[in-house]
């Protein structure tokens, strides 16, 4: 049967890195096709390519069996595909009928909106939901948001819709109602081009599947012919089991602790709802659960970069709540990994053995009546980037040329080295590979066995079960269990990660 | 060959005056007169020239200290188009302190006294902007831009009342007595040690921002807020210092327009010294060495404008034109670079700060 | 003072004179209103009314016909806007320095060409400009009538611009497109909108806009050109933006009270000179400030202004 979707050999290079290396995928038309493949496997690439947004340095596309060439967005649309970015491409301010007419070609002076309004309507109750179009989209809960954003492609006839781990955004209560529409779209005779790394969702909702790997394709299946430890295997090229023992835990007394905590995002919504939990020293306690429901906002507070509007935050017995960030870091002896390593764990702009000292710039040893000691800085994160083998070792370099994992040992190695009593670490191992990981991994368990308490934030379950000796599951803004990993099996995480509390039944 | 290209572009900087001098030649051709004759007399006479290099001192003095003052809030991410008024804030106090303070002071101390005055003054008119964004995320483009009108009308009002001196024609203060006249650094001419001040400065930042921690961390509020904040430095404080500092230099070549130069205090005189410091703190990309040149570059055509104007009879005014020119090809140049441009950069930057400070300035200090 | 605000027929002239001092900047600031909402600050506003000012006077002492100075003064202000365009929109160099810069090159090339085109007369030309009509019946309404309904051309022609503006940006399609670039440019990218094009078109007719404003001070004003003669209005029309909310309604009304501030900072001059009548110069400045801060309302300017747009950027 003729494809309806063919990229043919499709390569497209930035700077040195071959994000797509003749690539091609074959798609059928009226089915739900999985494109699967871990961070940085090049899948946003190529989809970009296919909405327009890059063009491919060689290669082909056919829709329909004839050759196009999709310059831009609008270029897509006309060749009838449609793009729902993993960040939405939504105006917030504007309401959800002017985000759905946005670029249609008008002409005339008038919106029309009330012609549009009723044709909106008219069009999302045959897929089967209701909308508010008068509302301003930021208004809206990500769910919605997300159908406004399908609603924007339905509205303008897209046969072929791509969506960008779309489930990366929803809870798992608003998971089902997303595959629903699915089935709808593909009722209606849509083909679905679905980006995700998540195996279990392509094996549920996906008829054939595409794994990429390092910017190649790795195999073209149908879903029914396979299963999800071929399918790990295929998108990361071994086995996925991790080396990691983990040692008997010696727990001492709670080192952190806190209570009754309340806090709002940047939106002004509650990210934080009375959470309360104690970690011992020599304990690692997992925070796990969907992204977007409080954890960053939790490792902020803790840390300091983020204010609450209730609660306390005991460490060692003593209230940190109200201290400022350096004193959490030098006083109160709390270390803190960001999440994003690059915006706010390190200044790229400057060399390894400033980054290595960021956080104690003005103090001594580094700094003698407000000059630096550019001596003492280079000799300490000589010994730094030896002990920790960071690679290159060029203290003078500028850590912005490092690779993901060696920024992230520079980081660890500065808040392990001032001995902190207790250690955040938020999402560690983004964007890492296996080496990396275990090398994190690795270095937290040394830090639990000298008796730090470590908080350790991930939405990877595989990592939170290897390291952590507790694991909480937070759901929005609350912690809805605390649970032994022996205790933890899949369907008892997925629900308290879906809000039910451990003492529903 | 490769290496001939970087050249090239390093001196892009070098290109785009000379295109700008290159299209300034053709509105001085417009004006009847030879460009190469006019473009002769404007720069011998700026440099090369006894009286003319003293005027181009007397220029570079306070169009060096602004363009600090503009340099310091630009390595902090901040943009201070307020210098004008700070000019103005700094001249007004340092009048004061000249006319005002016990004459039986020693001449030397109470020239000291009259600059602190004076950076006082404009660091005040720093402090206001810098206070409104740190703590209510206030776009100090905008209040420093409008905050020039307020300072420069506030002088007005001083020197049309209570500084008028007795029986002026238009308004002005007493004059200062001469003890207090800034000494002078060329014999028989008007260049004064203000200019001076100002290279001292300059070396003074460009070792501080990069040996200092205020300057790197100043560095780093300006490239990464929000890894500033997780660094333990306070966003808030160095946007708050960094305006108020810059503030207090422009606040100091006010200071020395009155000391040094006009030893009085007269309505509207600064001829946009403020705006000059901003084109030669861009010019120099914030590197304090650099602003030393730009402003000795632009002193020289303002110096060199009059000296064109009397030899060959073009209009002064042609020199505002080819400033202009010079700062539109500069700016232009700037967006043709290997990495991405600079000030783009620095403004993006710019966008994350308005979260960061968003968030600390909810923090609650220590009880 | 008090006597003004009595006789009904001063205070007619009181309004009417702040009314006319407002015309510049309303059309500065709704220039300026287009430009931010498309996502570029257009510090060159005072550049451009420049430059309209000098062009429709060129064009009115050549050919004697104001409505050519008319159009060749919105030219003028839009030939400086290719400018900032061509700066903050292709090349992404930070919009702040090109429009400083503009105003620099603006008010020493029209001060330069001045002198050579007019050969010495422009301080002392009259041109043929646009004198006060009335509208019948409406002229005839107390006190507002002769205020409103008595002005020239210009005046009459600002009466409809903001209207119209308002219309465009929230009521047709193009409006929307503006709005969504200036808000979210990559968003309206992926939407097929053509971000560069309606940024170029939005500085472009900004400052044709600004033009107007410097057409009115030529035309309407004083009927000759002089170096400089737009005076910092450009920079008031900055204010006026926020404290109008970025909306050309508002701007009208922030104009308006600024008028209303200038023309009583002018009439204390003459009357009172024991005033400061610097208080009332520096009134509208320190309002915008305080609406800044949020002490007069808390604005919120376009989300995008200031950044540059790139497709292949993160």
């Amino acid at each position: 049967m003729e494809h309806h979707l063919v990229v043919d050999r499709v390569t497209k290079t930035f700077g040195d890195l071959k994000a797509n290396d003749a690539v091609s995928l074959h798609v059928r038309k009226g089915t739900v096709h999985a494109v699967l493949g871990e961070n940085g496997a090049g899948k946003t690439t190529l989809m970009n390519i296919l909405y327009g947004l890059y063009h491919p340095d060689a290669g082909r596309i056919r829709i329909g069996g004839r050759a196009v060439r999709i310059n831009s967005p609008r270029g897509a649309l006309e060749s009838g595909i449609g793009m729902v970015h993993q960040h939405f491409m939504l105006i917030g301010p504007l309401t959800v009928i002017e985000n759905v007419i946005l670029g249609l070609e008008q002409s005339g002076l008038r919106l029309g909106l009330a012609e549009h309004v009723e044709r909106l309507i008219e069009l999302s109750q045959s897929f089967g939901f209701d909308i508010e179009p008068s509302e301003p989209v930021w208004k809206l809960p990500m769910g919605m948001q997300q159908r406004v954003e399908i609603l924007k492609l339905l509205y303008r006839n897209a046969d072929i819709l791509i969506l960008d781990e779309p489930t990366s955004v929803l809870t798992p209560s608003e998971t089902g109602p997303f595959f629903d529409v699915l089935g709808r779209l593909k009722e209606a005779g849509k083909t679905i081009l679905f980006i995700t790394h998540k195996l279990e969702e392509v094996m549920a909702v996906a008829d054939e599947v595409t794994v990429m790997r390092d910017g190649k394709v790795t195999a073209e299946l149908k879903t029914s012919e396979t299963n999800p430890r071929e399918l790990a295997r295929l998108m990361v090229g071994r086995d996925v089991v991790f080396d990691i023992t983990r040692s008997e835990g010696h727990f001492g007394p709670a080192k952190l602790t806190v209570e009754g905590l309340r806090a709002q995002n940047d939106r002004g919504l509650q990210a934080l709802d009375d959470v309360g939990f104690e970690v011992r020293t020599g304990e690692i306690l997992g925070i796990a659960g969907v992204d977007g429901n409080g954890q960053a906002e939790l490792a902020e507070v803790i840390a300091g970069l983020r204010p609450i509007e209730a609660g306390r935050i005991l460490i060692g017995g003593a209230d940190a709540a109200h201290a400022s960030v350096a004193e959490r870091k030098h006083g109160f002896k709390i270390g803190y990994v960001p999440e994003d390593r690059q915006v706010v764990g390190l200044d790229l702009n400057h060399s390894v053995a400033f980054n290595l000292i960021l956080r104690s710039l003005g103090r001594a040893p580094f700094t003698r009546f407000g000059i630096l000691d550019f001596k003492t800085i280079r000799a300490h994160a000589e010994r730094l980037t030896e002990r920790y083998d960071v690679r290159p070792r060029g203290v003078e370099q500028e850590v912005r040329f490092l690779s993901g994992g060696n920024q992230q040992k520079v980081i660890l190695a500065r808040e392990i080295e001032d001995e902190p009593e207790v250690l955040i670490v938020s999402q560690p191992c983004k964007g890492l590979d296996v080496g990396a990981i275990e090398f994190v991994q690795k270095t937290l368990l040394d830090q639990r066995e000298k008796g730090v308490a470590i908080l350790y934030i991930s939405t990877e379950l595989e990592h939170i079960m290897a390291v952590c000796d507790r694991i909480a599951v937070m759901s929005r803004g609350r912690i809805t269990g605390i649970l032994k990993p022996e205790e933890a099996a899949p369907e008892r995480l997925g629900m308290l990660m879906a809000g039910a509390t451990t003492d529903a039944s | 060959m490769l290496g001939v290209l970087r050249a090239v572009y390093l001196l892009k900087g070098v290109w785009a005056i000379l295109a700008a001098l290159l299209l300034g030649s053709i509105l001085i051709w417009l004006g009847n007169s030879n460009p190469i004759e006019a473009y002769e007399a404007l720069f011998t006479g700026a440099f090369f020239e006894y009286h003319g290099f003293a005027t181009t001192l007397v220029k570079m003095s306070p169009m060096l200290l602004a363009g600090l003052a503009v340099a310091v809030p630009l390595r902090a991410g901040q943009f201070n188009i307020g210098a004008e008024g700070q000019i103005y804030l700094g001249a007004l106090f340092a009048t004061f302190a000249a006319l005002y303070l016990p004459e039986a002071l020693p001449g030397w101390l109470h020239i000291i006294i009259c600059s602190l005055a004076g950076m006082i003054g404009g660091g005040l008119w720093g402090l206001i902007p810098g206070y409104l964004k740190a703590c209510h995320n206030v776009n100090e483009v905008i209040v420093t831009l409008l905050m020039n009108y307020i300072g420069i009308n506030l002088v007005s009002y001083f020197v049309s009342g209570p500084m008028l001196a007795e029986g002026a024609p238009y308004p002005y203060s007493d004059e200062i007595r001469e003890e207090l006249w800034l000494p002078y650094i060329l014999p028989r001419t008007d260049a004064h040690l203000g200019v001076v001040i100002g290279i001292i400065f300059a070396i003074l930042l460009y070792y501080s921002f990069r040996r200092t921690s205020v300057g790197l961390s100043l560095a780093t509020v300006g490239h990464n807020p929000a890894a500033a904040r997780y660094a333990g430095i306070s966003v808030r404080r160095h946007i708050i210092l960094s305006l108020a500092f810059g503030g207090a230099l422009a606040g100091l070549a006010g200071a020395y327009e009155v000391l040094g130069l006009k030893y009085r205090l007269f309505h509207m005189f600064s001829a946009g010294y403020g705006f000059d410091g901003i084109v030669v703190a861009l010019l120099a990309e914030g590197n304090p060495l650099l602003v030393t040149a730009a402003a000795l570059f632009l002193g020289g055509l303002r110096s060199g404008a009059n000296i064109m104007q009397r030899a060959v009879g073009v209009p002064t005014t042609v020199v505002e034109a080819i400033q202009g020119l010079v700062v539109i090809f500069v700016t232009a140049s700037v967006a043709f670079r290997f990495e991405n441009s600079y000030l783009a950069a620095v403004w993006r930057r710019r966008k994350a700060m308005d979260a960061v400070l968003a968030a600390e300035r909810e923090e609650v200090g220590p009880p | 003072m008090m006597d003004t605000l009595l006789d009904p027929t001063m205070l007619a002239d009181f309004l009417s004179t702040s009314l006319r001092l407002s015309v510049p900047i309303v059309f500065a600031a709704l220039g300026g209103v287009l430009s931010e909402r498309s996502g570029v600050y257009n510090i060159g506003l005072e550049g451009m009314m420049l430059a309209g000012a000098f062009g429709a006077a060129v064009g009115t002492f050549f050919t004697n016909i104001p409505f050519v100075g008319l159009v060749s003064g919105a030219f003028a202000g839009a030939l400086t806007a290719v400018v900032l365009a061509v700066l903050a929109v292709s090349l992404g160099v930070n919009q702040i320095v090109a429009g400083i810069a503009i105003n620099m090159f603006s008010i020493g090339v029209t001060a330069f060409l001045s002198r050579i085109v007019f050969s010495g007369q422009a301080n002392t030309m009259t041109l043929p400009g646009y004198k006060a009509f009335a509208i019948p019946g409406l002229a005839s309404i107390p006190i507002l009538g002769p205020v409103l309904f008595k002005q020239d051309a210009l005046v009459y022609l600002m009466y409809v611009t903001v209207p119209l503006l308002f219309y465009l940006l929230f009521r047709t399609p193009w409006g929307l497109n503006i709005r969504a670039v200036g808000e979210n440019p990559r968003a309206a990218d992926t939407a097929g909108v053509r971000v560069n094009m309606v940024r170029y078109l939005c500085v472009l007719g900004s400052g044709a806009l600004a033009g107007l404003g410097g057409c009115y001070l030529v035309l309407s004003q004083v009927f000759l050109f002089s170096e400089h003669m737009s005076a910092g209005k450009g920079f008031i029309a900055l204010a006026a933006i926020i404290l109008g909310r970025w909306n050309p309604v508002g701007a009208l009304f922030a104009c308006l009270l600024f008028g209303l501030f200038d023309a009583l900072q002018l009439r204390l001059q003459f009357v009172n000179p024991e005033v400061p009548y610097q208080a009332f110069v520096i009134l509208p400045y320190v309002v915008s400030i305080l609406a800044l801060v949020g002490l007069v309302g808390k604005p919120r300017p376009p989300g995008a202004v200031g950044l540059p747009y790139t497709r292949e950027s993160k």
